[in-house]
C-alpha cells in the first residue's frame, strides 16, 4: 500500500479509535511487519475501527497478546493489527449460574482468579502462557483437561464479534443451554482471525474439584503405551486427564490426573496405580512438563507439531513419528493427550528442513490412516516455506464459501488459516 | 407459538388451519411442479418404488412432526436408503430449485420437520444401520434415522452408551437429533448432542457430500460440524454421524425429594450446583404436573408435595457416597420433607416415569395444552417460578410445570380446553407471556426443541437485525440457492447476496395478526 493512502487511512482509524499508532518491529505478524496498530476500549470501537478499515481496503490481523502471532501461515499482508489488551475486563461472574462473561482482551490467568475466588474454574488449560480469552479461541488452544471437560467448543456458550465490514453480532447468550439460532461461536473458535474479531465472550464453568493427583508410570513402546491408555480409558476412575509423553531418548511417561473428592480420589488413585501397573507412582502435583508444548520445553523454540488421531491409532502413530524422526537423524519429542487421541511433537530448530519435511509428511500420513491430521502449528521460517503446513483439508470448499460471505474482500488475515483462506 | 400436544384424539389446532404464515415456510402447493415432476423422476430412477410416495392420501401422513397444529401436506416425499439416493435427490432439487425438508422419526417439537407444500420430503428412517460401534475409539457410526436409545442399546454389552437422551429417545433418530441440537435430562452433566457428535457426513444442499470432523478431534478449519448441529436442517442433510460413547457409570443413585413450595426446591437446587456437586440430572415437577404425574402412572410421589426433585447421581462409587451425603444434607436444610433413594433398577425406573410420562401425562388433566420451552439462569428460577404463578392466577390459565432444573430448562405445560371459545387464545398469551419472562431474564427462547416455525417470530426478540443477518452469512454459505428446510428459524429471510436492509413490508406473521411487531 502507498504512503498516501496509508495516511489517509491513519486519520480515517484515528478518528475511530483513540489508540492508533505506528507497527514496530516488535509488532510483525509472523515476520509480516505491521504498519499501524490500533488498541479499541470497546466493542462499538472495534466496530468503529473495522468500518474504517474496510473503507481504505486494509488487512487486519487481530491480537490478544501475540503469544501465538507464530503460529499458522504468516499473513499475505498485515496493514492492521487490531490489539485487543484495552478489552481486558472480566464483565460478569455469576457464580451461582456458573458463567462468566468476559472481553476477549482478557487473560486467560485473569479470568481464572476472578472465578477461582467463587472456587469455580473456566475449564480450559493454558499451554501458551499469557494468552488472551480471544487468542485462545482464535486458536483453540487446550491442554490435559481436555480429556475430562473437552475443549473451548464445549464451554463457549455466547459471543459478540465484529465482522470485516465493522459490524457488530452476537450469538449464544448467558444460558448453558440454549439452541436459538446458528452456533457461530464454533465457527470462530480456531479459525485464526480469519471470519471476525472476537471481542466478548461467555462461558460456562466448572467447580474446581476439592482434591486432585496424578498417576505417572513410565513405557517404553508404543505398544505398551496404547495398551495403557486403553486399560484408563475404559477404566470407572474416570480420569480428568490421560496424558502420554515419549522422548527421543526411547522413555515414556503415561499420566492419568484425577480430581474429585477426597475420599474418592484416594481409591481411585489406588485403582490407577493398579492398571498402570509396575513403576506406577501418584503425586499431590503434576509431574514435570504436564501440558507443556514440548517445543517451550527451552527457549530454543523449534517446530512445533498437532497430531491427531482415534484414540486406537494411539500406538501406530507413537511408533512411525518416532521411527520417522530416528531414520531422518533428528530428535522427537511427543506428548499430549494420548487418551483423547491429541499429541504435540517438538523437533529441533536446528533441525534440518528435509529432515523436518520427512517426519511431517510420514507422520501425516500415518495420523491421516487412523482418522486424524497433522498441522505443523509453529515453525522456523524455513520450514514453514518448505512444508505444507495445515495438510489436507476435507470440505475446504465450503470453508472457503463460509470466508467469503463473511469476509468477501479477504481482509481478515489473508493466507494465515487453511487453504491459503 | 408452541406445542400442542395432547393424545392423538384430542389434539387439536389452536390457531386454526396451518396459519397464513406457512406460504413463506412452508410454500404453496403446485408451486413449480414441474421441478417437483423433475425430481419425482429422478428419485424413481435412483431407488425402488417404495421409497418414493406421491399418492396424496400417503403424502398427507406426513403432513406434521411432533409440533400437530401446523400441518403441510409435502408435494413429494423420498425414503433414501443410501447416501447416494439422497444426494441424488437433493441435486436434483437443487437443479430444479425445489425446496426440501429432511425429517427422521417426526418427533421435533418446534415444526422443524413441517414440510412444504411445494417440496420434497426425505424420510431418513430406512438410513437405520449402526454401521460400526468402536469400543477402542469410544465412538459409534451410526445412520440418520438410527433411534437415539438404539445407540446405547448397542453400546451396553461393550460398558459404553450415548449420552444425550431427549424423553422421546426410545422414538427420535440421531438424525433428527443431530439437527436439534437435542438435550436431555442428563445433559447437565454430560452435554448436548454438539457435544457427543464429532464427525458427519453431510449432503449439502447442492448434493455434494462432504466429511465434517471424524473419529480424530480437532480437524484442521473451521468447525462446520459444530455449526451444522443445531442447525434445524437448513445446512445440508447428515447421512452418516459419528458419536462419542460414554462410558456406564460404576454407580447411579437416584434420589426422589418432595419439598413444600417450588421455592423450596429450587433453592435445594441452586445449593447442590453451589456445593460443587455436579449430579447427572437434576428434575423438577410442582404440584399440578404431580397430580397428572399420579393419574397417568401412579408413580406414587410423596403426599402434599408442592415440588418434587429428581436427582441422579453417576460416576466412580466412592464419589457418588460422597456427594449423595451432600446433596441429602441440603435438601433436608432446604426443607425436604420426605426423600427416597431408589435402591434398585425397578425403583430407580418407577421415579422416572413420573418425571418421563410428565408430557403425555398432563392429557389426564386437560384436554389440551401447549409444551413450552424456554431458558433461564438458573439463579432466577424462584422469581420466574412465582411470575408464571402470577401469570396463571391472574388469565385462569393453568400452568403445571416440568423441567430441568440443574441448567434452568423450563417446559412449563400451559392448559386448555380447545372446546371452550377463547381457550386456545389466551393459553398462547400465556405462552408467549412465560418466554418474554425468560428474555427478560437474560435466558433463551428455546433450550433443546429449536426454533423451527413455532419460534421463528420470537428470534428478533432475543437476537438483533445483524445478529441474524450474520447468521444468515453461515446459510448463505451452504445454501445459497435458499432450499435447505427454507422459512425455518429465521423470521424474514433475505436472500444471498442481496444486501441487509431494512424490511419493506410487515412481517406476514405480524401482518396476520399471529404476532407482534418486535
Amino acid at each position: 500500500m502507498t504512503t498516501v493512502s496509508l495516511d489517509a487511512a491513519r486519520t480515517a482509524l484515528s478518528s475511530a479509535c483513540s489508540d492508533v499508532a505506528e507497527g514496530t518491529p516488535a509488532d510483525a505478524v509472523a515476520g509480516v511487519p505491521v504498519a499501524l496498530v490500533a488498541r479499541p476500549a470497546s466493542t462499538a470501537e472495534t466496530g468503529e475501527l473495522l468500518r474504517a478499515a474496510a473503507g481504505h481496503g486494509l488487512t487486519v490481523v487481530a491480537r490478544g497478546r501475540g503469544t501465538k502471532s507464530g503460529w499458522g501461515r504468516p499473513p499475505e499482508r498485515a496493514d492492521l493489527v487490531v490489539d485487543l489488551s484495552r478489552m481486558s475486563a472480566v464483565l460478569d461472574h455469576a457464580a451461582g449460574d456458573l458463567i462468566v462473561d468476559t472481553q476477549a482482551g482478557a487473560l486467560l490467568a485473569d479470568v481464572q482468579r476472578t472465578v477461582g475466588t467463587a472456587g469455580q474454574r473456566l475449564a480450559l488449560d493454558e499451554p501458551v502462557p499469557g494468552s488472551s480469552i480471544g487468542g485462545v479461541l482464535a486458536t483453540n488452544t487446550s491442554g490435559p483437561g481436555r480429556f475430562g471437560v473437552g475443549t473451548a467448543r464445549d464451554l463457549l456458550i455466547g459471543c459478540t464479534v465484529v465482522r470485516a465490514d465493522g459490524v457488530v453480532a452476537k450469538a449464544g447468550g448467558r444460558v448453558v443451554k440454549n439452541v436459538a439460532g446458528y452456533d457461530l461461536g464454533k465457527l470462530v473458535i480456531g479459525s485464526f482471525g480469519t471470519l471476525a474479531v472476537v471481542t466478548e465472550a461467555v462461558f460456562r464453568l466448572h467447580p474446581v474439584p476439592p482434591a486432585r493427583r496424578f498417576v505417572t508410570a513410565p513405557f517404553g513402546t508404543a505398544e505398551d503405551a496404547g495398551r495403557l491408555v486403553q486399560a484408563v480409558v475404559h477404566s470407572q476412575v474416570v480420569p480428568s486427564a490421560v496424558e502420554v509423553e515419549w522422548r527421543p531418548d526411547g522413555a515414556g511417561t503415561i499420566g492419568v490426573g484425577l480430581g474429585g473428592t477426597a475420599a474418592g480420589v484416594e481409591s481411585r488413585t489406588a485403582s490407577t496405580l493398579q492398571l498402570l501397573g509396575a513403576g506406577a507412582e501418584a503425586a499431590e502435583e503434576p509431574p514435570p512438563g504436564w501440558g507443556v508444548l514440548p517445543w517451550h520445553d527451552t527457549a530454543a523454540g523449534g517446530t512445533g507439531l498437532k497430531l491427531t488421531c482415534a484414540i486406537s491409532g494411539l500406538t501406530a502413530v507413537l511408533d512411525v513419528a518416532q521411527r520417522a524422526a530416528t531414520d531422518a537423524g533428528v530428535p522427537l519429542t511427543l506428548r499430549g493427550s494420548g487418551g483423547a487421541g491429541v499429541l504435540y511433537g517438538a523437533l529441533p530448530a536446528d533441525a534440518p528442513v528435509d529432515a523436518v519435511a520427512t517426519v511431517v509428511s510420514r507422520t501425516r500420513a500415518v495420523c491421516g490412516e487412523h482418522g486424524g491430521a497433522l498441522v505443523v502449528v509453529e515453525a522456523p521460517a524455513p520450514v514453514q516455506a518448505a512444508v505444507d503446513v495445515w495438510g489436507p483439508v476435507p470440505a475446504i470448499d465450503l470453508m472457503r464459501r463460509v470466508k467469503d460471505q463473511f469476509d468477501p474482500e479477504r481482509r481478515l488475515a489473508p493466507g494465515r488459516f487453511v487453504g491459503g483462506i | 407459538m408452541s406445542g400442542t400436544h395432547g393424545t392423538e384424539t384430542t389434539a387439536g389446532p389452536v390457531l386454526g388451519d396451518t396459519p397464513p404464515e406457512a406460504t413463506s415456510a412452508t410454500g404453496e402447493a403446485g408451486g413449480n411442479s414441474a421441478g417437483i415432476a423433475a425430481v419425482g423422476r429422478v428419485a424413481r430412477e435412483l431407488m425402488p418404488d417404495t421409497g418414493v410416495i406421491q399418492d396424496p392420501t400417503q403424502l398427507r401422513t406426513y403432513e406434521c412432526d411432533g409440533l400437530a397444529h401446523y400441518r403441510v401436506t409435502p408435494a413429494l416425499v423420498v425414503l433414501p436408503e443410501t447416501t447416494e439416493q439422497l444426494a441424488g435427490v437433493v441435486r436434483a432439487c437443487a437443479e430444479h430449485g425445489v425446496p426440501f425438508v429432511a425429517r427422521g422419526s417426526g418427533t421435533g417439537l418446534s415444526g422443524g420437520a413441517l414440510p412444504r407444500a411445494d417440496g420434497v420430503l426425505v424420510v431418513t428412517s430406512r438410513m437405520r444401520t449402526i454401521r460400526e460401534v468402536r469400543r477402542a475409539d469410544q465412538r459409534a457410526v451410526v445412520e440418520p434415522g438410527v433411534i437415539n436409545l438404539d445407540v446405547t442399546r448397542a453400546a451396553t454389552p461393550e460398558g459404553y452408551y450415548y449420552a444425550p437422551d431427549p424423553s422421546s429417545q426410545q422414538i427420535c433418530s440421531i438424525g433428527g437429533n443431530l439437527a436439534e441440537n437435542s438435550g436431555g435430562a442428563h445433559c447437565l452433566k454430560y452435554g448436548f448432542t454438539s457435544n457427543h457428535v464429532l464427525g458427519a457426513e453431510l449432503v449439502t444442499p447442492q448434493g455434494d457430500v462432504v466429511e465434517l470432523g471424524g473419529l480424530a478431534p480437532d480437524a484442521p478449519g473451521y468447525d462446520l460440524l459444530g455449526t451444522v448441529v443445531g442447525s434445524e436442517g437448513t445446512l445440508g442433510i447428515a447421512t452418516t454421524a459419528t458419536v462419542r460413547l460414554v462410558r456406564l457409570p460404576e454407580e447411579v443413585r437416584t434420589l426422589l425429594a418432595g419439598f413444600r413450595t417450588t421455592d423450596d426446591a429450587g433453592a435445594a437446587t441452586s445449593a447442590i450446583i453451589g456445593s460443587g456437586v455436579l449430579p447427572a440430572a437434576i428434575e423438577m415437577m410442582d404440584a399440578l404436573a404431580i397430580e397428572a404425574a399420579e393419574a397417568a402412572v401412579h408413580c406414587n410421589y410423596p403426599d402434599g408435595a408442592g415440588a418434587v426433585l429428581v436427582i441422579e447421581l453417576d460416576g466412580p462409587a466412592a464419589e457418588v457416597e460422597h456427594e449423595y451425603a451432600e446433596v441429602e444434607r441440603l435438601c433436608q436444610e432446604h426443607g425436604a420433607f420426605e426423600l427416597r433413594l431408589a435402591i434398585d433398577a425397578t425403583e430407580r425406573a418407577l421415579i422416572w416415569r413420573g418425571r418421563k410420562s410428565a408430557f403425555a401425562a398432563v392429557g389426564r388433566i386437560s384436554p389440551d395444552y401447549i409444551v413450552q420451552d424456554g431458558v433461564i439462569p438458573r439463579t432466577a428460577l424462584p422469581e420466574v417460578l412465582r411470575a408464571i404463578a402470577e401469570l396463571s392466577s391472574s388469565s385462569g390459565v393453568r400452568v403445571a410445570n416440568v423441567f430441568h432444573a440443574g441448567d434452568g430448562n423450563l417446559h412449563p405445560l400451559v392448559l386448555f380446553d380447545d372446546a371452550k371459545p377463547g381457550a386456545g387464545e389466551a393459553a398462547e398469551k400465556v405462552s408467549g407471556a412465560i418466554l418474554d419472562l425468560c428474555i427478560s431474564h437474560g435466558g433463551a427462547i428455546t433450550g433443546e426443541h429449536g426454533v423451527g416455525v413455532d419460534k421463528a417470530a420470537y428470534m428478533p426478540k432475543m437476537f438483533t437485525g445483524d445478529d441474524l443477518d450474520t447468521m444468515q452469512l453461515v446459510r448463505c454459505a451452504f445454501d445459497p440457492g435458499n432450499i435447505s428446510n427454507p422459512g425455518k428459524i429465521f423470521p424474514t429471510p433475505r436472500l444471498c447476496g442481496e444486501v441487509p436492509g431494512k424490511r419493506k413490508h410487515a412481517h406476514p406473521l405480524v401482518e396476520a395478526g399471529l404476532a407482534d411487531a418486535f
